[in-house]
């Protein structure tokens, strides 16, 4: 019977995490971007507006910030204000790293 | 089922587990996209995995893992022996994480604890997050009569006890041994524990009874509750200021500027030192923890360690631990550790 476990096995959904710079603008659209171009643009989107609102909400809340480093346990998202946007590093945090919290840079 | 890009470490590992007394099915895989495949279709109980690995590596793994087979018991076997890879792990819920060299060093003890894992799943009980105090879980594993070695962990402070068929036999704490070292550590309120393969030959250098100590640490803490939740309000207030005390000079011994411990639930007032706006940072705070914790959701990039930030008047750092979100801010001319600082303030706040 192990054969139908051949037929019907589903590929594992896999989505690597990003790699690369972008740059967006002040409401958050992307500008120029050097990740790779089959990873899901939506969210890359999602990852430059979401940063502007920090980086928006913050200066708003007397907290003015000229960089912002997020830490998941998998990724790190970089990104320094920009005239008006930001310049966003996407680093996965793969056991590659040097580090596992490398220095700003 | 292991996994690792190795062919030949697989090997020995394959000879070493099937030495196993449970003499386990092994599955072997040396990409995790086959690993996670066998995991669709194999019925797979425990998952001992590498760390540095092409394409998708061992954390990225581990964390689709444990979000889509939360019953595989799984092991981080890996090369790199580093306290953040090893907190990285377990963060992402893993059941042991164990260097190779220290396997190599010590295969029978590796042996044991891989045994112990497939054990533990035919016998009966449940399995979950156990959120009991510190008392209660040393009162069960003596009552028990268990033998380990219990490694509690609360943020960077590491404790051990050793219990041995029932029986305390010692406690260490950063360098501190015997009861001194129980009773500090019995004061802690929150943390994590593992469970480690006994050591009999451990030098004995508690002698009193465990429910002697245990008494005596719970009439202690009552003591001091009593004096808290006293009428009096002359007690009170000098129990309120020992602890702004002790906060402060938390804050100074890091050189952090300010300190806030918000209720991450957002009930509750924030819990502020050594800045005016408490109310807008608290508010900004909550909302940016909510913000990145839904983005690293979205990316599959696994939970949010902290964020940290700068800018031309401070540096700040945002740290959710527990069931609080930490913000503290610090100088700009601060040095590169102010997580790791953070991570120190946050462990010492309720202490």
């Amino acid at each position: 019977m192990g054969f139908l476990k051949n037929i019907f096995r589903r590929a594992a959904a896999v989505q690597s995490l990003p790699a690369g710079s972008l740059t967006v603008d002040r409401h958050g659209a992307i500008v120029t971007c050097t990740v790779s171009s089959a990873y899901p643009a939506t969210l890359l989107v999602a990852i430059g507006h979401e940063i502007m609102v920090l980086l928006r909400e913050a200066r708003a809340a007397q907290l003015p910030l000229t960089e912002i480093s997020l830490h998941f346990g998998s990724l790190h998202i970089t990104a320094r204000e920009l005239r008006g946007g930001a310049v966003i590093f996407l680093l996965p945090q793969t056991a590659q790293s040097a580090a596992p919290n490398p220095p700003r840079p | 089922m292991l996994l690792d890009d190795d062919a030949d470490w697989l090997a020995l590992c394959r000879e070493l587990l099937s030495a196993l007394p449970s003499q386990p099915e092994i599955f072997t895989a040396t990409t995790a996209k086959r690993a996670l495949a066998l995991l669709e279709t194999e019925s797979v109980r425990l998952l001992v995995c590498d760390l540095k690995m092409p394409r998708m590596d061992g954390l990225q793994l581990l964390s689709i893992v444990r979000r889509r087979f939360p019953d595989v018991r799984t092991v981080v076997l890996s090369g790199l022996d580093d306290e953040g890879f090893r907190s990285r792990a377990y963060a992402l819920g893993v059941d042991l994480f164990w260097p190779k060299i220290e396997m190599q060093r010590d295969a029978k003890q590796f042996n044991d604890c891989l045994e112990s894992l497939l054990g533990r799943e035919g016998e009966t009980g449940f399995r979950g997050v156990q959120s009991k105090s510190l008392m209660d879980l040393i009162q069960m594993e003596c009552l028990a009569r268990s033998s380990t070695v219990l490694r509690i962990q609360r943020g960077p402070l590491v404790a051990k006890l050793w219990i041995q068929d029932g029986e305390l036999l010692d406690a260490e704490l950063d360098g501190v041994r015997g009861e001194a070292a129980l009773q500090r550590t019995l004061a802690w309120q929150t943390g994590s524990f593992e469970n480690f393969p006994p050591e009999p030959e451990r030098e004995r250098t508690i002698h009193r009874p465990i429910n002697a100590l245990l008494l005596e640490s719970a009439q202690s803490f009552d003591e001091t509750s009593q004096l808290v939740a006293g009428e009096s309000a002359d007690a009170e207030e000098s129990a309120q200021h020992r602890r702004t005390m002790w906060k402060l000079s938390q804050l100074t011994r890091e050189s952090a500027e300010f300190v806030i411990a918000i209720p991450a639930s957002g009930r509750g007032e924030p819990d502020a030192l050594g800045t005016q706006n408490a109310a807008e940072f608290s508010q900004w705070a909550t909302h940016a923890e909510k913000i990145s914790r839904q983005l690293g959701e979205r990316l599959g990039a696994g939970p949010l360690a902290h964020l940290a930030g700068s800018g031309l008047e401070r540096k700040i750092v945002l740290m959710p631990r527990g069931e609080k979100i930490f913000l503290t801010g610090w100088p700009t001319d601060a040095d590169d550790r102010l997580a790791e600082k953070t991570k120190k303030i946050s462990a010492a706040w309720d202490f």
